[in-house]
């Protein structure tokens, strides 16, 4: 399977762990579901990064479903936490609306449904750990302006539009400064009880 | 017993009645079947159904160098879809380009091909879009450039390169070869790409399967009547074969707008249908064979562009394609006196480097290997000396690409 899917492994690492550009995330552990549906999503042009849509045009459910399960069973060693270029205060920020969300303007918590060590859990949440701030940044960002959604109801789509920019640069410099997690497995299946209905995740 | 009879004679009746319906049904089913087939070797879907959208019920956008085309919905649904329309109507669509009410077909529609399907065939594809769900979807407006938002300037397009008429075999050649050249001509509307486009949009006849680039996607369709390019005149038929419906073969695999048409399109034919069509495209390019290498004395630019080409080619691309080119077939394809990358027009070689790309994925080959792109870590002088060493070395007699060509094309549409 490696050799089939070497053509990823230019943006996206040999094991998925990622390079060095910052905008091309670690794919390695995430749950097959999620990795699916994104995989899905740039096929139908539903995601759009051009590289991408071209490359996965003509390929069948069924292969895609390999590949993502291919990638998720990978555990490759995750990347030195970023040393974070914001203050103190902004990073004590981003943890509070990971952790704690913000009740008073209806953000949930990252944690609540990707998890109290941010793994992801089973079969379509991903993990937040080993993606760089820009990355997480740009993701957010796509799900506020509405340039990346998913299938309804589009719970990111939700809580991405609750936050303001300040916001989102606090959380991903939060999440990208996180040390690998000691255990780099995903949440069971529905041992999460998720504050948002997804469709991504029928439960 | 007559009591009996008469007692029997209506069941029996009925039952008369039945098989009567069934027979109906199943000469029904069968030229539905018989649709679906020859509207999969027509491509229909690939440009009557749009990205998520539902099937054939049209809105892809089609950009020409006229502005941008919006299909059209060909479901069933009598307001918006063909539903009104009858079978003479269908077919003078296919045959003649023009709507139920006279009115002119842009050409994108590929009618110039399709006016050589027979009626017979045209019936069928008919009674197979009559059987699918309708989808009431209305059909969007064109969004075209004047002049060209006219539609009257069709008639002149159509003048100078429509000819309408059903597809006559040739009695000198044999049933299975006149089988190919009605679907390459007709409904494979193979033409639409391997013949060059002129400023007109129109294709040439005297040029047909010359090749040509197929404007705003920047793909060069090779010309399938020169061995000098695709021609297929030293390919075995086993090999077209296999390029058609596996996407992948010894000698090379589809990539670009070619794997559009395999994954949608050529996957779906049977084997003698396949093999038809093999044995004409082998016939186009007889008797023209591979120029011999020109032997080239490399100026001092061109033998530092080469040595910088080799380094690359050992460090990111022999791994897969061999020290030689060789490859390992059918899976990682072989550069060395593999036509698509010696052809005068270096596009598809620099696009192959900048993209990468998979061959589609096909009941044939459902996995297949993909080339990686090298677009994001490869400068332009990187692409054009590794390019100008793939097509110059173990024998290949492409000319030398420059760093100019490879900039050009990063801007080139994706998908």
């Amino acid at each position: 399977m490696a050799a089939r899917v070497l053509a990823c492994a230019s943006c996206h690492g040999a094991e998925g762990e990622g390079t060095s550009d910052v905008y091309f995330p670690r794919l390695a552990g995430k749950p097959a579901g999620y990795l699916y549906n994104q995989l899905v999503a740039f096929r139908d042009g539903r995601r759009k990064y051009p590289p991408m849509n071209y490359l996965l045009d003509f390929l069948p459910d069924p292969y895609l479903k390999q590949m993502a399960e291919h990638f998720a069973s990978l555990r490759p060693p995750f990347p030195a936490p970023a040393i974070p270029s914001v203050s103190n205060d902004i990073l004590a920020r981003g943890e509070s609306i990971a952790v704690n969300g913000d009740p008073q303007r209806g953000i949930p918590p990252c944690a609540s449904c990707h998890g109290a060590s941010f793994g992801g859990m089973e079969p379509a949440i991903p993990g937040l750990l080993g993606l760089r701030a820009s990355y997480i940044s740009a993701q957010l960002g796509g799900w506020r302006y509405g340039t990346r959604t998913a299938a309804a109801p589009d719970c990111m789509q939700i809580v991405a539009g609750l936050l303001t920019e300040d916001d989102v640069k606090a959380v991903a410099a939060f999440l990208s400064s996180r040390p690998a997690p000691n255990d780099p497995s995903f949440a069971k299946r529905g041992s999460l009880p998720m504050p948002l209905a997804c469709g991504s995740q029928p439960n | 017993m007559p009591r009996t009879l008469k007692a029997l004679l209506p069941a029996f009746l009925v039952s008369l009645l039945l098989a009567g319906v069934s027979t109906a049904v199943a000469q029904d089913a069968a030229l539905i079947a018989k649709g679906e087939y020859l509207a999969r070797a027509g491509d229909c879907i690939a440009c009557h159904t749009a990205r998520e959208g539902k099937i054939f019920a049209g809105g892809l956008p089609m950009k020409t160098p006229f502005g941008t085309l919006f299909t059209s919905n060909i479901t069933p649904d009598p307001q918006t879809g063909i539903g009104m329309w009858t079978s003479d109507q269908f077919y003078q669509m296919m045959h003649n380009g023009r709507f139920p009410d006279g009115g002119l077909v842009y050409p994108a529609m590929p009618f110039a091909s399709y006016t050589k399907v027979t009626r017979e065939d045209s019936d069928a594809i008919y009674a197979y879009l009559r059987s699918i769900p309708p989808v009431k979807q209305i059909n969007r407006p064109h969004d075209l450039k004047f002049p060209f938002s006219n539609r009257s300037l069709i008639l002149g397009w159509r003048t100078l390169f429509f000819k309408e008429g059903v597809y006559k075999p040739d009695p000198t050649k044999s049933a299975e070869w006149n089988r190919g050249a009605y679907l390459v001509e007709g409904l494979g509307h193979c033409g639409m790409c391997h013949t060059a486009i002129n400023a007109l949009g129109g294709s040439s006849e005297s040029q047909a399967f010359e090749g040509g680039l197929i404007p705003m996607q920047n793909w060069y369709a090779p010309s399938l009547t020169s061995n000098k390019e695709a021609g297929l005149g030293d390919w075995t038929i086993e090999e077209i074969s296999d390029y058609l419906r596996k996407g992948v073969s010894a000698r090379g695999a589809v990539y670009g707008p070619m794997a559009e048409v395999v994954y949608n399109s050529l996957q779906y034919l049977n084997d003698e249908d396949t093999r038809a069509m093999a044995i004409y495209l082998k016939s186009l390019a007889q008797g023209t064979s591979p120029e011999k290498a020109a032997p080239r004395l490399p100026s001092a630019e061109n033998s530092l562009l080469l040595s910088l080409g080799k380094q690359i080619y050992d460090r990111e691309c022999a791994s897969c394609h061999g020290a030689e080119g060789l490859g390992m077939p059918p899976h990682y394809p072989p550069l060395a006196g593999n036509q698509s990358i010696q052809m005068v027009s270096a596009v598809n070689a620099i696009r192959m480097v900048l993209n990468g790309g998979y061959p589609p994925g096909t009941a044939g080959n459902p996995m297949p290997y993909g080339m990686p792109p090298f677009a994001h870590r490869m400068s332009d002088d990187e692409v054009a000396a590794v390019v100008t060493y793939i097509r110059t070395s173990w024998g290949n007699r492409g000319a030398a690409v420059s760093a100019r060509q490879a900039n050009e094309l990063r801007a080139a549409t994706l998908n």
